[in-house]
């Protein structure tokens, strides 16, 4: 079995800048990502794109991410690209899928990077065929030659949205129309917030601004103040009927529907472990419980990125160099010269988080993303409505008698789609903060594996 | 403070704790259930939920069948068939030499004066099991057995005894049992109750509530491992385990492929925490494997490690304590009591409200584990 001292999940900014430190000490480090190449959600497909127009329409921050996968490449990790994880014991005995077939791993520490995966925001009409996540569909933008033939039609708020449309705007797509469901921020807080913001970090916020301004110029219509949705169509997706603030109801044509509402932590691999975790209020979010160095409640457990909290590339490749110091010093490793590394680290930490909370106010998800309608399918999987999560609600308690009754979340997704929406109905049944309520146990694997993946394993020499 | 007041206390929200509180109700009686965490959070929620009869130790065929029977009827006892459908159970042999021990064992059961056990040859082997793979030489059948929902199984039990009158206490665990005048006063984190009976349906944890009445026993505890792949067409009925594998295989009626059979993982008695062992459970996916080629690529989405009590022999303890009276014992399924739901309760019930019961649990006796 291999016996790296730190194994790494997640090759996007944190775990790449994690890499870098560790190994440049000396550790042996392997890092495992399930995507072909380096980069993570940011900077996917980067070493293929730089160079190329392509790469040129992504923009700046995009193309700025090459220098830290070189330097991850030169680093000295080991790197298993398209190799999934899909267990960790608490002993630290991983589990992983790739080209190779299935391994156990047994690293003397373990630093999940595994970044920010889109919120579940579901309604009416969601699992249809032609409605999909801003992200999904900028995955494919970063990949050769998939820029939507026809124009699109967005739905929901958050930076990501705003950037997919100025990066599908200047790869030739065109915007259709963008529904704003970005709730009107309370404008003292929100300005108070602004200030301390604009003084820290301006320039990002202008790039918002531009975006914003670019949106408006150039999508087909942009209707502001949106309050409900709902995908129509009976096989797939023919149109968007959507509500405003002010209560018009409007219906357009689409065959393809984008939808957005920000992103929470991936805190799957995290809570499959036993991780203590919190309810972030001001992000509305689970995020885990750490120290200041990323360490979790589980001894050999650290966690950096947007999987630590959503923070932005800046802050996952600080947040991932001083994971990366803290397990140096911690197996006594920790290289003489890297006195001023740490307080460097938590500067830029510090300036990189700066506009955080301002962003997390004014994109706050409107209620029906946590509550949707009766009628809404929350659980795809098991094809389970809010009404049938009610009616069960009302003669169970917690989530995991919910997901006993139901069958909610038992499905391949393992209720990374359901599970928010599950702990909010909770809540509102019984009337208790979200911080109360615990979601879904995660039962292992982390990710689906293949029957014969597993029976492999019983060839491999018992552990220890 | 007063001690609030029931006839019989039942320690453990387990299926065996709901079906002895349901008879309890149903021969009158008023009864609390106290579980520690939520109804059905332990074995009965983890459960593979076979109703096996074939192969049971001889020392439980009887009452198995008798279990057998009332699963066929299941909804003249809780108003619900629990997803109960009696397809079968079959144990593949692989090679003659399996197929001797089975046929060994055909003669035991029929000695005995059973004939639910039935061997087949590869033809009807088959003719049940299309899928299997070729180089399978036949069986052991026994063609009433079957499988269940095990939580709309729950569900059913706790609907019913509810509507018998029967009151739950979750998330109230028994840390005290203290002999009192005429009965018990069962002490839990939120109060004192004072009751004439209790019932130790505690599972794995049947081993503590023995210590709190000064009756320590030899016991152990199994930490079974069940694993369940994505929804697949309708493609086996019967629940096939193999007499050379540790494997126990079937399709439940959404679809999913759900493989178990006893591979076991860890768990921690003190908290509760089990924990599943990919090492261990490929042998069961590769046991799988040999016997249904054509599931390689099926895609495993949850597994699971359940806690149950087991005593050395691997069979429950059910009946009186012997130094305390009033108290009695249901738990120490070892792996195999979902099948004997159904009955084992109302054996309780009765000695409890007649001071005996028209089956024999002499096997069962909590005497046999004595320290
Ligand atoms: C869909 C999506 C698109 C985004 N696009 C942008 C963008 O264009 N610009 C921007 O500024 N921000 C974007 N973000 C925000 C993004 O989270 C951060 O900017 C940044 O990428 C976070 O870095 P990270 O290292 O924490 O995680 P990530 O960059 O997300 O890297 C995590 C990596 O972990 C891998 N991984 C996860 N689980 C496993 C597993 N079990 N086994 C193996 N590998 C695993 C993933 O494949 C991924 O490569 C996006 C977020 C999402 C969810
Ligand atoms: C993975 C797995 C697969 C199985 N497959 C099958 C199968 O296919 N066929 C079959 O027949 N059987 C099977 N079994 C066995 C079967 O599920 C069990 O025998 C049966 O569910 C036991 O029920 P029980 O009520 O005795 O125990 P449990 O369901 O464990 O209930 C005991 C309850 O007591 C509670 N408790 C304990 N101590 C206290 C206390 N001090 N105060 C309050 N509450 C307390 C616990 O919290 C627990 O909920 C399987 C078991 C497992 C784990």
């Amino acid at each position: 079995m291999l016996k790296p001292d730190l194994l790494i999940v997640g090759a996007g900014p944190a775990g790449m800048s994690a890499a870098v430190v560790a190994a440049r000490a000396g550790l042996s480090v392997m890092v495992v990502d399930e995507q072909p190449t380096p980069g993570g959600q940011i900077w996917r497909g980067i070493e293929a794109n730089a160079g190329t127009a392509r790469g040129r329409a992504l923009g700046a921050p995009y193309l700025s991410g090459l220098a830290t996968v070189r330097a991850f490449r030169e680093s000295g990790a080991v790197y298993w690209p398209s190799t999934r994880v899909w267990q960790i014991e608490p002993t630290l005995r991983t589990y992983v899928t790739g080209p190779d077939g299935t391994l156990m791993i047994q690293p003397s520490a373990i630093l999940i990077a595994t970044g920010a995966q889109e919120r579940p925001a579901p309604f009416r009409g969601w699992t249809l065929p032609g409605v999909m996540t801003v992200g999904a569909a900028q995955i494919l933008l970063k990949a050769p030659g998939t820029v939507p033939a026809a124009p699109v039609w967005i739905a929901g708020c958050g930076p990501l949205a705003l950037l997919y449309a100025h990066q599908l705007v200047r790869l030739g797509g065109a915007v259709a129309g963008f529904l704003d469901t970005r709730m009107p921020a309370p404008l003292a807080g929100a300005a108070r917030l602004a200030a301390g913001a604009v003084l820290r970090s301006g320039r990002e916020l202008a790039k918002g601004a531009y975006w914003y301004a670019d949106l408006h110029r150039r999508a087909g219509r942009y209707v502001r103040g949106v309050v409900d949705l709902q995908a129509l169509g009976t096989d797939r997706v023919e149109g968007v009927r959507y509500r405003t603030a002010d209560g018009r109801v409007e219906e357009v044509e689409t065959s393809l529907l984008l939808i957005h509402e920000g992103v929470v932590p991936e805190l799957h691999t995290a809570r499959s472990l036993g991780c203590q975790t919190r309810w972030h209020a001001g992000q509305a979010a689970y995020v885990p419980v750490l120290n200041e160095w990323g360490e979790s409640s589980v001894p050999g457990i650290l966690v950096a990125g947007d999987a630590a909290g959503i923070g932005g590339a800046e802050a996952a490749i600080q947040r991932g160099r001083l994971a990366a110091l803290r397990i140096l010093s911690r197996l006594g490793r920790l290289p003489a010269g890297q006195e001023g590394a740490e307080a460097a680290c938590r500067k830029a930490l510090a300036r990189a988080l700066a506009p955080r909370a301002f962003l997390d106010r004014i994109f706050m998800p409107r209620e029906n993303v946590f509550l949707p309608d009766d009628d809404t399918i929350v659980c795809r999987c098991e094809e389970l409505r809010v009404r049938d999560l009610r009616g069960a609600l009302s003669c169970s308690v917690g989530a995991n008698q919910l997901k006993a009754f139901t069958r909610a979340g038992m499905g391949p997704c393992q209720g990374r789609q359901c599970a928010y929406t599950v702990a909010s109905l909770i809540a509102n049944v019984e009337a208790r903060p979200m911080g109360d309520v615990e979601p879904f146990r995660v039962r292992p694997p982390l990710k689906p594996v293949r029957l014969c993946d597993v029976a492999s394993l019983a060839e491999e020499a018992a552990p220890p | 403070m007063m001690a609030s007041q029931a006839t019989t206390a039942v320690i453990g929200g387990g299926l065996h704790g709901l079906a002895c509180a349901l008879a309890l109700a149903v021969r009158g009686q008023d009864v609390v259930v106290f579980e520690r965490s939520w109804v059905g959070r332990r074995a009965s929620g983890a459960t593979a939920a076979g109703v096996r009869t074939l192969g049971r130790d001889p020392a439980e065929i009887a009452l198995s069948l008798v279990a057998l029977e009332r699963w066929h009827r299941i909804a003249d006892l809780v108003g619900d068939d629990c997803g109960f459908h009696g397809s079968g159970q079959i144990k593949v042999a692989e090679n003659p030499a399996e197929m001797e021990s089975l046929a060994e064992r055909a003669r035991l059961t029929r000695d005995m004066g059973f004939d639910h056990e039935e061997l087949i040859d590869a033809a009807e082997l088959r003719r049940l099991v299309p899928m299997i793979s070729p180089h399978c030489v036949g069986g052991l059948v026994a063609r009433r057995d079957g499988a269940a929902d095990p939580h709309r199984t729950i569900a059913a039990f706790r609907r019913t005894a509810e509507g018998c009158g029967v009151t739950i206490r979750e998330g109230i665990a028994v840390t005290a049992l203290e002999p009192d005048a005429g009965g018990w006063r069962v002490v839990t984190d939120a109060g004192t109750w004072q009751v004439r009976h209790v019932v130790n349906a505690a599972g794995a944890w049947g081993g503590h509530v023995c210590r709190m009445i000064g009756e320590p026993i030899r016991f152990g505890y199994k930490a079974s491992m069940v694993f369940v792949t994505e929804r697949l067409t309708p493609m086996i009925r019967p629940v096939v385990s193999a007499a050379g594998r540790t494997l126990s295989f079937k399709q439940s009626s959404q679809g999913t492929l759900v493989i178990g059979g006893g591979l076991q993982g860890s768990a921690d008695l003190k908290t509760g925490v089990t924990q599943v062992d990919f090492h261990a459970l490929a042998k069961g996916a590769q046991s799988a494997r040999a016997l249904f080629p054509a599931i390689g690529t099926v895609q495993v989405v949850r597994a699971w490690a359940g806690l149950e009590g087991a005593p050395a022999d691997l069979l429950p303890v059910i009946g009186p304590s012997v130094r305390a009276p009033g108290i009695f014992h249901m738990f120490g399924f070892s792996g195999h009591g979902f099948e004997l739901v159904p009955v084992v309760g109302e054996i309780v019930a009765d000695w409890i409200t007649r001071g005996r019961s028209s089956h024999d649990i002499g096997a069962f006796d909590v005497a046999r584990l004595s320290l």
